[in-house]
């Protein structure tokens, strides 16, 4: 009984309520978004490699940016987060599998028909939603095409996922720690993990109901988003973003748990401040619901409203201070040593700093008025996402895949995707700040002939970047199918339960709770 | 806190229950509260005149008083709403006007299309902190308008601007969108325009 295994065939994973099994199907579905929502982006450069239309219909065009941040918020970077989450979790609070096993396996298994519904709509007549990842009213009701009903039910779909997702981990996390595990001993993915879950049991739902008050609109009636009927245009916006904004926090709080992670283990020192990054989290997380209407400065509002949100804005960059702090100073005078998951961890430090500082410009109510709608946005919060969200992902892969499979990854290419993602991600982002302060709009197929040399060199970027997360799949088949034996500890004294059990770690560990001192 | 008790797998089952059922309480509540985000917004805008939001029923003056001291301009914009295609413009442009004083103008639309049709006005004041002190006595946005086919109307406006208005307004934009609703009309309301158009023009707008 103690050492059953897996089952065999598809109906292992089917019917699996294995928090490990589950949080390899989530990483595995989420790296298939990624590299859908790369060709997507792909599609996109393409066609902005040189001025003019060449590739792409117009509206084709407009289908790939909506799709592009679809795909990549819902079906990749959070996906991604949630896989971690079950696969490491448990394995860090000393638990034998999350609190609610069965809700898991739902809460994995409809997300690949929600992904099946939204890319269904791409091959509908009149296209699939191509009215921006943010699907503005009226753009997404009165001017949708037929297909943004399944869109609708696409995002409901994601929601429901998410929400049992949280539910679970903070079940999980409140009522299955090991004895002696309090709340303030427990590793920071932990808790970046309950906050964001937080978040996202606070959020979700109302973006449910904002894709719900669309339908109605669309096929029921109402007006909540027509001005003709007496709504406002406006409102969607503000319903929109007070989940949106909350949203940008759940792609990156629990970032900051994994890089809080890393850093001390290759800095062979322990992270500094523990007490103040848990304090930052909750803060960063508490300031997102004041902040939403710094993305639409440009909407006509009081300036009273204009310098609250500038305020608020301005305000997060203390907490997020706080932690970059923290890790520059957890490895000031480490002995470092710069393995794969530690350079990904140090470029997401410097990265998301630039990210942050970008933010910090646009918070501005009254500079952001030029930079609203342009490619600087663009920039921005590609800066936060590709090396925060996306960074912290792939350090985290590498940083526990040996734990999970029980074989090292070959250091040599994992060095090498570090570089080239490094490289690409640079030469793709980097020249939209220029392109954006110069005053490039984003979300058009052609532009003026002045910002052509920068938009070639994003595009080269964009193809280098894209091809090297294929090498990163090559470099994970690798290490899963063989390579040296990683010890139990796989690093030099990690910090955390779960490098307590063996590598790779048995189908089922702690089945009685360890002792935490 | 009761969370701060580390507790074991085998002592959880209890807690769990009651903890499911409050997260499960936090996203009926949080889905509800996007809702309720459309009232909120609207009593927002009420209360602080933001968004430029006029009252949407006559407005009943207090007094009669009238401010000669002072000259207000109020000027007139008319839109039509992308693909309506009435022709719509405001009889006079431009009013100097008197705080206190009721002011009577007329806007005047044609339906040029071979079918009767209905729209809605939806009027919007600049500067928005003007709003609050903007008031329509009688205006034709309060109701929908009903055309026939050719048909043409000179609808009315009536409104007072209150003699409150902070001294460092000096003019006020009034503008009317224009909507089409025909598609939202029930079909016995379009049949029976065709016959009585006159009589029915008339109770619609006053």
């Amino acid at each position: 009984m103690g050492d059953h295994g897996p089952a065999k065939g598809f109906g292992r994973w089917l019917y699996t309520t294995n928090h490990k099994d589950i949080g390899t199907m989530y990483l595995w579905f989420s790296f298939a978004m990624f590299l859908m929502g790369g060709v997507f982006a792909l599609v996109i450069r393409a066609e902005l490699f040189q001025p003019g239309l060449q590739l792409v219909e117009p509206e084709f065009f407009n289908q790939m940016t909506t799709m592009h941040g679809l795909v990549m918020v819902f079906g990749a970077v959070m996906p991604a987060f949630v896989g971690l989450a079950n696969w490491l979790i448990p394995m860090m609070i000393g638990a034998p599998d999350m609190a609610l096993p069965r809700m898991n396996n739902w809460s994995f298994w409809i997300l690949p028909f929600a992904f099946a519904m939204l890319t269904s709509t791409l091959f509908m007549e009149g296209g699939g939603p191509n009215f921006g990842w943010t699907f503005y009213a009226p753009l997404s009701t009165t001017y949708a095409p037929p297909s943004v009903t399944y869109f609708i039910f696409a995002v409901h779909i994601m929601g429901a996922s998410s929400i049992m997702g949280s539910i679970n981990i903070i079940a999980t996390i409140l009522n299955m720690r090991a004895p002696g595990m309090t709340l303030m001993k427990m590793p920071l993915f932990v808790w970046t993990w309950l906050i964001t879950a937080y978040l996202l049991i606070a959020v979700m739902p109302v973006l449910a109901g904002c894709v719900t008050m669309m339908l109605m609109d669309i096929h029921f009636g109402t007006s909540f988003f027509s001005a003709a009927g007496g709504g406002d245009p406006v409102l969607f916006q503000h319903v929109f973003w007070f989940f949106g904004h909350p949203e940008v926090y759940i792609m990156i709080l629990p970032a900051f748990g994994i890089v809080s992670a890393i850093i001390p283990t290759f800095a062979r020192k322990p992270l500094f401040g523990y007490a103040s990054m848990v304090y930052a989290t909750a803060s960063i997380a508490f300031l997102s619901f004041i902040v939403w209407a710094h993305h639409m400065f440009t909407v006509g509002m009081p300036i009273a409203g204009e310098l609250f949100f500038m305020y608020a804005t301005m305000l997060i960059a203390v907490p997020t201070g706080v932690k970059v702090f923290n890790w520059v100073t957890t490895m000031f005078r480490g002995s470092m040593t710069f393995e794969t998951p530690m350079l990904f961890a140090i470029a997401f430090v410097i990265l998301f700093s630039i990210g942050g500082f970008s933010g910090l410009m646009l918070a501005i109510a009254p500079a952001d008025f030029q930079y609203h709608d342009t490619y600087f946005v663009v920039a921005h919060f590609h800066y936060v996402l590709v090396p925060g969200a996306i960074f912290s992902i792939m350090a985290a892969v590498y940083y526990w895949l040996p734990k999970w499979c029980g074989n090292m990854y070959d250091e040599r290419l994992g060095k090498a995707h570090f570089w080239l993602s490094f490289i690409g991600l640079n030469v793709t982002f980097f020249p939209m700040h220029f392109v954006g302060l110069a005053g490039m709009p984003r979300r058009i197929p052609d532009y003026a002939l002045q910002f052509a040399d920068f938009n070639q060199i994003a595009s080269m970027g964009a193809f280098l970047f894209g091809f090297s997360q294929v090498f990163f799949l090559f470099i994970v088949i690798k290490t899963i199918r063989g390579g040296a034996q990683a010890t139990d500890e796989v690093w030099e004294s990690p910090e955390g339960l779960e490098w307590t059990v063996a590598s790779p770690a048995p189908y089922h560990t702690f089945t009685t709770p360890p002792a935490v001192k | 806190m009761q969370h701060e008790q580390p507790t074991g797998p085998l002592s959880a089952k209890i807690d769990l229950r009651r903890l499911i059922t409050r997260l499960v309480a936090v996203v009926v509540g949080m889905f509800f509260f996007g809702f309720a985000l459309v009232p909120l917004y609207d009593l927002f805008c009420d209360v602080t005149g933001l968004n430029g939001k006029t009252n949407s029923t006559a407005f009943i003056p207090a007094t009669e008083l009238v401010d000669t001291s002072r000259n207000v301009t109020v000027q007139f914009v008319a839109t039509n709403n992308e693909g309506m295609p009435w022709e719509f413009r405001p009889e006079i442009f431009k009013l100097s006007v008197h705080p206190g004083e009721e002011i009577e103008t007329t806007f005047f639309a044609r339906n040029p299309q071979r079918m009767t049709m209905v729209a809605q006005a939806i009027p919007s004041v600049s500067p928005g902190r003007a709003a609050a002190y903007f008031h329509k006595t009688e205006c034709f946005c309060f109701n929908q308008q009903l055309l026939e086919a050719g048909g043409t109307v000179d609808m009315p406006l009536r409104f007072i601007v209150d003699r409150d208005l902070p001294t460092s307004v000096n003019t006020i934009t009034l503008s009317y969108t224009l909507f089409d609703v025909t598609a939202d009309q029930p079909e016995q309301v379009l049949s029976a325009a065709s016959v009585s158009m006159a009589s029915y023009v008339n109770t619609v707008t006053p």
